[in-house]
C-alpha cells in the first residue's frame, strides 16, 4: 500500500494536502495485551484516529456452547477472561441457577465470594505489573507477578488448576475447600498488606509514572456511560456504579465494603481506582475469613443438569467490569443460545475517543490502564 | 494537550519543586528495589528443574487422566461411557467388549491426550471412581502418536 492511501475503516475525511500516514500496532505487539491490531492514522507523532481490528483469536465459544451441555460450557468460560477465570465461572453458574431454580448453601456462597475476590486481586496485580511494564519499568512487572503467583498457588490447591479453574457448579462448587485454605488466605493477606505498601511507594508517586499518566487519556463521564464502559474504567470517570452494590449477587449485600471512585478519568485515576480496589478486596476477604462457616455442605443436594425453558440473565462484577451471561434454554440439556457480555469490548471501543490528539506513546499507557483481555473480546 | 495560563513566578516555583520531589520519588522507588537486592531470601523464584525431586503438585492438580488401579492392575471401570459423554472435546473413547460370561466389560479405554483440556469433567461424571487426574505435569513429548494412549492394563471386571 502506498503511503498516500489509507486502509478502510478510518472515518475522518482526508484533506488533500495533509501528510498523514498510517501505521500498524500489533497484532504481535507486547502492549496491545494479546492479538489485537490497532490501525493508527498519524500526523507526525500525533494520533488522528485509532481503528481497532479484532478477531485474530476468535474461537466461536458461544457457538460451540450450543453443541455442549450446560456443564461442559463452564470450562469454556475459563478461556474467555483468563486473568479472572474463577469469576467467569461464577457468572455463568449464576445464570444457570436462575434457570434450575436451586439455592446455594451458605458455605458455598462464602467460597464463591472469597475465590472471586482472590481472582480480582490477581487480575489487578497483573494490571499493576503491566502498567509499570508498559511505562518501561520491568521491575513492576515482576513485583506484580510475584504476589499473583501466591494467589494462583492458593487457587491451584483449591481448584486443581492455576488459570483454567472450572470450579463452580450450579448449587455450589466442585469441591469443598481444603483445611488449610483459611490460614493460607490469612497469611497471604498479611503478606500482601506489606507488599502493597512497597508497590505504592514504588510506583504511585514515581515522577515518571505521574508525568506519563496524569492528564493523559481523559475519558469523560458522559462518554464512559455512552460507550458502555464498566468496572474501574467507569468508576475512574466519576460514575459510582458497581454491580456488587447496585444489584448484589451472592452474599455481597452482607459485606461491608466501599466502591472507590475518582473524578478526572485520566490514566492515573484508573490506576488509583484499581489499587484502591485491591485494598477493598482485602477488606472483603478479611470479613469472609471471620464469618466463614466451619460446618455445612459446599453444594446443594440436588444436581440438575437441565434448565427450565426460558431466558435467563445474570451479571457480575469481574475485575475488568460488568460480565453478563444470557442463556436461552429450550428443552434438553444443551442451551439454545448462550451469550456473554464481556467488559473489554466497550473499553476498546472508547480507545479512539481517548487517544485522538494525543501522542503515540500515550496510547500505550491508555491501553495499559484500560486493561483489556483480548480472548474475552474475541471469544 | 491543554494550554495552561500561569504566571512565570508560579512556573519557576513549580519547576523547582519538581526538581526536588521528582528525584526523591525515584529514590523511594529505588529503595524498594534495593531492599530486595540486599534480601535475596525474599525472592520466591523456584529453581526448576533443579528442584525436580522435591517438587510436588497439589493433591487436586489436574494433570493427565489416569486410571485408578490396585496392585494387580485391576480397575473399577464398567464401560458405562459417562466420561465419554461428559467430555467437551471428545478426548475419551471407551470401547467395550464382552467377557466369557457374555457380560459387557471394558475392552480398551482410549484417551487422546492431545485434545484434552484437563477440565476434569470426566472424573466428576464417573459414578465408580474409576478414573482420576494424575499429578504428572511434565508431559511434553516429541512424538505425537504417544499422546494417544490406552489407559487400562487389564480388561474391566464388570
Amino acid at each position: 500500500m502506498s503511503m498516500t492511501q489509507l486502509p478502510p475503516g478510518f472515518k475522518i475525511t482526508r484533506e488533500t494536502d495533509s501528510e498523514e500516514f498510517f501505521i500498524n500496532m500489533g497484532p504481535q505487539h507486547p502492549s496491545t495485551h494479546g492479538a489485537l491490531r490497532l490501525a493508527l492514522r498519524m500526523d507526525g507523532e500525533t494520533i488522528v484516529e485509532v481503528v481497532p481490528h479484532f478477531g485474530y483469536i476468535h474461537r466461536g465459544l458461544e457457538k460451540q456452547g450450543e453443541s455442549m451441555t450446560y456443564l461442559q460450557y463452564i470450562p469454556m468460560t475459563d478461556r474467555q477472561d483468563y486473568l479472572t477465570a474463577i469469576q467467569n465461572n461464577l457468572g455463568v453458574v449464576l445464570a444457570y441457577e436462575k434457570g434450575m431454580n436451586i439455592g446455594v448453601p451458605e458455605k458455598a456462597e462464602y467460597i464463591r465470594v472469597m475465590l472471586s475476590e482472590l481472582g480480582r486481586i490477581a487480575s489487578h496485580l497483573v494490571f499493576f505489573g503491566c502498567f509499570g511494564g508498559d511505562l518501561g519499568g520491568q521491575t513492576c512487572l515482576l513485583f506484580g507477578f510475584k504476589e499473583r503467583e501466591m494467589v494462583h498457588d492458593i487457587l491451584e490447591e483449591v481448584t486443581g488448576s492455576r488459570l483454567t479453574t472450572n470450579f463452580f457448579r450450579p448449587g455450589g462448587s466442585r469441591f469443598d475447600v481444603p483445611e488449610n485454605f483459611i490460614p493460607r488466605v490469612k497469611a497471604f493477606l498479611d503478606h500482601l498488606e506489606g507488599a502493597m505498601k512497597d508497590y505504592e511507594r514504588f510506583l504511585s508517586k514515581n515522577v515518571i509514572a505521574l508525568e506519563r499518566s496524569v492528564g493523559i487519556g481523559i475519558l469523560s463521564k458522559e462518554d464512559a456511560i455512552a460507550f458502555g464502559c464498566s468496572g474501574p474504567v467507569l468508576r475512574a470517570s466519576g460514575v459510582d456504579f458497581d454491580v456488587r452494590r447496585a444489584n448484589p449477587y451472592s452474599i455481597y449485600d452482607q459485606l461491608d465494603f466501599e466502591v472507590p471512585i475518582a473524578h478526572n478519568g485520566d490514566c492515573h485515576d484508573r490506576y488509583n481506582v484499581r489499587i484502591a480496589e485491591i485494598h477493598e478486596s482485602m477488606k472483603i476477604l478479611r470479613q469472609c475469613i471471620e464469618k466463614f462457616p466451619k460446618e455445612g455442605p459446599y453444594r446443594s443436594k440436588e444436581k440438575p443438569v437441565k434448565l427450565n425453558p426460558g431466558r435467563y440473565y445474570s451479571e457480575i462484577e469481574t475485575a475488568k467490569g460488568l460480565y453478563g451471561t444470557y442463556v436461552v434454554a429450550a428443552s434438553g440439556d444443551k442451551p439454545y443460545r448462550i451469550h456473554t457480555r464481556g467488559p473489554s469490548f466497550p473499553h476498546i471501543g472508547v480507545l479512539n475517543k481517548m487517544c485522538q490528539g494525543g501522542k503515540i506513546s500515550d496510547l500505550v499507557v491508555v491501553m495499559a490502564t484500560l486493561d483489556p483481555v483480548i480472548p474475552e473480546i474475541d471469544r | 494537550m491543554t494550554q495552561e495560563n500561569i504566571s512565570t513566578k508560579h512556573y519557576i516555583k513549580r519547576y523547582l519543586k519538581k526538581c526536588i520531589t521528582g528525584p526523591w520519588s525515584l529514590l523511594c522507588g529505588l529503595s524498594v528495589s534495593l531492599k530486595y537486592f540486599f534480601n535475596p531470601k525474599k525472592i520466591v523464584t523456584e529453581q526448576y528443574p533443579e528442584n525436580r525431586k522435591t517438587l510436588k503438585m497439589h493433591e487436586r492438580y489436574r494433570g493427565r487422566l489416569s486410571m485408578v488401579e490396585d496392585a494387580e492392575g485391576n480397575n473399577h471401570c464398567t464401560a458405562c461411557g459417562m466420561c465419554e459423554r461428559a467430555c467437551p472435546n471428545a478426548s475419551i473413547n471407551v470401547q467395550p467388549t464382552k467377557n466369557i460370561a457374555g457380560k459387557k466389560v471394558l475392552g480398551r479405554y482410549v484417551y487422546h491426550f492431545a485434545s484434552c483440556t484437563q477440565c476434569g469433567l470426566c472424573v466428576e461424571a464417573c459414578p465408580f471412581g474409576a478414573i482420576e487426574m494424575s499429578t504428572a505435569f511434565e508431559v511434553a513429548t516429541t512424538d505425537v502418536t504417544s499422546l494417544e494412549m490406552i489407559l487400562n492394563k487389564k480388561e474391566g471386571q464388570g
